[in-house]
């Protein structure tokens, strides 16, 4: 897109520019939450989502995210009524929507494969909708060549979407979506048929077209950086239940249970029996002691569970403190300490990854390290060293 | 030394292969072709005696070979109303087996399976029963319908292929966007399977044009193309047999050209760059 549209868009004061800016305040002004009362979905004897309850607000950015299967799909589709609801209510702004069909819900769905109708050419692709709603001609004309300007594709009106490249197609798609200005867009793995280049690059793309409309996306993956690095909101699922609901960051920084400290990748998890739970008045939480059979006990913050009952901690990778065996110069409130080896040791480029294992179990952890640092500790491979993270930097999972 | 690209005998061996498939494919039709081109002195049998255009000339004069050009129009019209038939029945058929009805299963079974019932007790049994109900036993009637029983199960299966590979994103696309369901069969759905319906439409028009056994005996007193040849193998004795041959063939082919010409031409209207 040239600086020139994006200032009209932008700006949007000025008469000349005026259709323009019609689009900014139709799509903010549309932009509408969506909210889901117990929904579930059974397919025969199979419930493929249960009692899911969720506040979405309007103009936010909210990523469901699971494993394939675990139902985020589904509860995407039934927000865009392309599946019927099997109890509960979805409603989008003040509006209970069960019972009405997909094109009068003021929804708009990008699909994984964009399902550009590829005997069309670009232009009749994002006419399309406007047509459906009986749009006059004259209206038609202008709202699709703004939002070919929005995408920076003009050029490319006259195109079969089938001589598109991915990335070209994405952004068709998404005008395509966003030219009957709908309450709430709904994107279904929008990125997965891109490569690992196009897809950063898109993701910065459609961040920055929702952000400056103000519209309401809530959109699949299964990809967590994606999940993150996009949303307001995340929202991890698994077998059909909600697991957590949070920011990234706070995800990031305490995953409420061991599902999602799993899926979020490379987190240390060691499971054992919880012996000892006590206030922690620095943080509001509970400093509770967990013993790891075989290794020892961990202390971590989180909501209190029964003495005896069965629950993990979870460590982020890159928050434990690789130091020599015996090194006595750590801080004291570093409470947590293990033994381990060294069994490789791989250098990614900003970061290096220390895979080990631990000396009494054999369990595997994994430290991840700035490779500026680790260039200046230098353990090598086969090494034996000492973990140590504070409790602070352990979070307590109670299931 | 630098090395010659050499093929390897294999692939001379497996094109050898491929030629004699070939000529096995095409041969019988050849000595067909051939014959047809007799002399005027030709017999029905090789050797070749001269070469002349004599015998194709023959089938349009006043030969007794019975009555050529009347059982070509009847076989025409008559695989041309199949091929109405079959493509609009295969299509809806198509289309009713994405939803997953119940019964489904058995239904596509009981499809199938027809096919494999011995095409002679068909044509036994669409005879009796046109019999029994008093309907007029006639090519546009009872072996219509004998025709159908052939061309409909396979045209349903090549649909339920057609269908099977279809994504279905776009019919939810195109609903999503607010469009009914006939807008969305006729814009969106047609437009993508035209070529291959054609393809359904050609293929239910040779099935029903070439057909002998299930029309054998249910033509009543008129005869399609395929039984009036097989006639006149009985009584004709001269080349204009393999004359009249030659040209049924040429006009199969001729059909098939046209079709995939217009297959071809369908497909690039969808692929090439508009203005």
């Amino acid at each position: 897109m040239t600086t020139d549209a994006r200032k009209k868009l932008n700006g949007a004061t000025s008469a000349t520019h005026a259709a323009t800016g019609n689009i900014q305040n139709a799509l903010a002004d549309a932009a509408a939450g969506v909210s889901l009362r117990q929904v579930t979905k059974k397919y025969g004897p199979v419930t493929a989502v249960e009692s899911v309850t969720l506040d979405i607000p309007a103009g936010s950015y909210c990523c469901l995210l699971g494993p394939s299967g675990c139902g985020k799909t589904t509860v995407l589709r039934m927000i865009a009524g392309h599946e019927e609801i099997s109890s509960g209510d979805v409603l989008i702004g003040d509006r209970r929507v069960n019972d009405i069909p997909a094109a009068q819900r003021n929804t708009s769905m990008m699909f994984q494969s964009y399902a550009l109708f590829p005997h069309m050419t670009v232009w009749q692709n994002i006419e399309f909708g406007l047509e459906m709603k009986n749009i006059p001609e004259a209206e038609r004309k202008s709202r699709v060549g703004e939002m070919l300007e929005l995408v920076g594709l003009s050029h490319l009106a006259n195109r079969k979407s089938s001589q598109l490249s991915g990335g070209q197609q994405q952004r068709i798609a998404l005008a395509r979506a966003l030219v009957t200005r709908p309450q709430v867009l709904m994107l279904d793995e929008p990125l997965s048929a891109l490569d690992e280049n196009l897809r950063v690059q898109m993701r910065t793309e459609l961040r920055r077209i929702q952000k400056q409309f103000g519209m309401t996306f809530v959109q699949v993956t299964h990809h967590t950086e994606e999940a993150f690095s996009l949303s307001d909101m995340v929202v991890v699922m698994s077998n059909g239940r909600l697991d957590q609901v949070a920011t990234p960051s706070e995800m990031f920084r305490t995953p409420s249970s061991q599902f999602v400290a799993k899926f979020m990748g490379d987190n240390n998890i060691f499971q054992g029996k919880v012996r000892h739970c006590v206030p922690d008045p620095t943080s509001g939480l509970d400093l509770v002691e967990l013993e790891v059979e075989g290794i020892g006990s961990f202390y971590s913050r989180g909501q209190a569970a029964p003495i005896g009952s069965t629950a993990a901690c979870s460590v982020r990778p890159d928050l434990m403190q690789i130091a020599a065996v015996g090194n006595t110069s750590q801080p004291t409130h570093r409470a947590n300490h293990i033994t381990a080896r060294i069994v490789s040791i791989e250098m990614t480029g900003y970061v290096t990854r220390i895979v080990l294992m631990e000396e009494k179990t054999g369990k595997d952890i994994l430290c991840k390290v700035r490779t500026t640092d680790w260039e200046v500790e230098s353990f090598s491979e086969g090494q034996v060293v000492s973990l140590r993270w504070s409790e602070g930097n352990c979070v307590f999972l109670p299931y | 030394m630098a090395e010659t690209k050499k093929t390897p005998f294999s692939a001379h061996l497996l094109t050898g292969f491929f030629a004699l498939f070939v000529l096995f494919l095409y041969g019988p039709m050849i000595a067909v072709f051939l014959l047809s081109l007799q002399g005027p002195e030709g017999q029905l049998t090789f050797p070749m005696r001269g070469f002349s255009f004599h015998w194709i000339g023959a089938v349009f004069g006043q030969q007794r070979i019975g009555n050529f050009v009347e059982a070509f129009g009847r076989s025409f019209s008559l695989g041309l109303i199949v091929m109405v038939i079959t493509v609009v029945f295969s299509v809806l058929a198509g289309l009713a087996f994405r939803k997953n009805f119940r019964g489904s299963n058995l239904v596509f079974y009981l499809t199938i399976s027809s096919l494999i019932v011995p095409s002679i007790l068909v044509s036994l049994g669409v005879g009796v029963v046109f019999n029994l109900l008093n309907l007029p036993i006639q090519w546009y009637s009872s072996a219509l319908a004998g025709h159908l029983t052939w061309t409909l199960p396979f045209a349903f299966l090549i649909m339920l292929g057609i269908f099977g590979r279809f994504n279905p994103a776009y019919e939810e696309a195109a609903r999503d966007m607010g469009a009914s369901d006939s807008t969305t069969f006729w814009r969106i759905v047609f437009p993508l399977i035209a070529s291959s319906v054609i393809g359904v439409g050609l293929l239910g028009f040779t099935l029903s044009y070439d057909e002998f056994t299930r029309t054998s005996l249910i033509s009543g007193e008129t005869n399609t193309l395929p039984l009036e040849i097989f006639g006149m193998t009985t009584n004709v004795t001269s080349p204009a047999l393999y004359a009249l041959g030659t040209l049924t063939t040429i006009f199969s082919f001729l059909l098939i050209g046209i079709a995939l010409f217009t297959m071809q031409k369908l497909e690039q209207r969808q692929n090439k760059q508009e203005g």
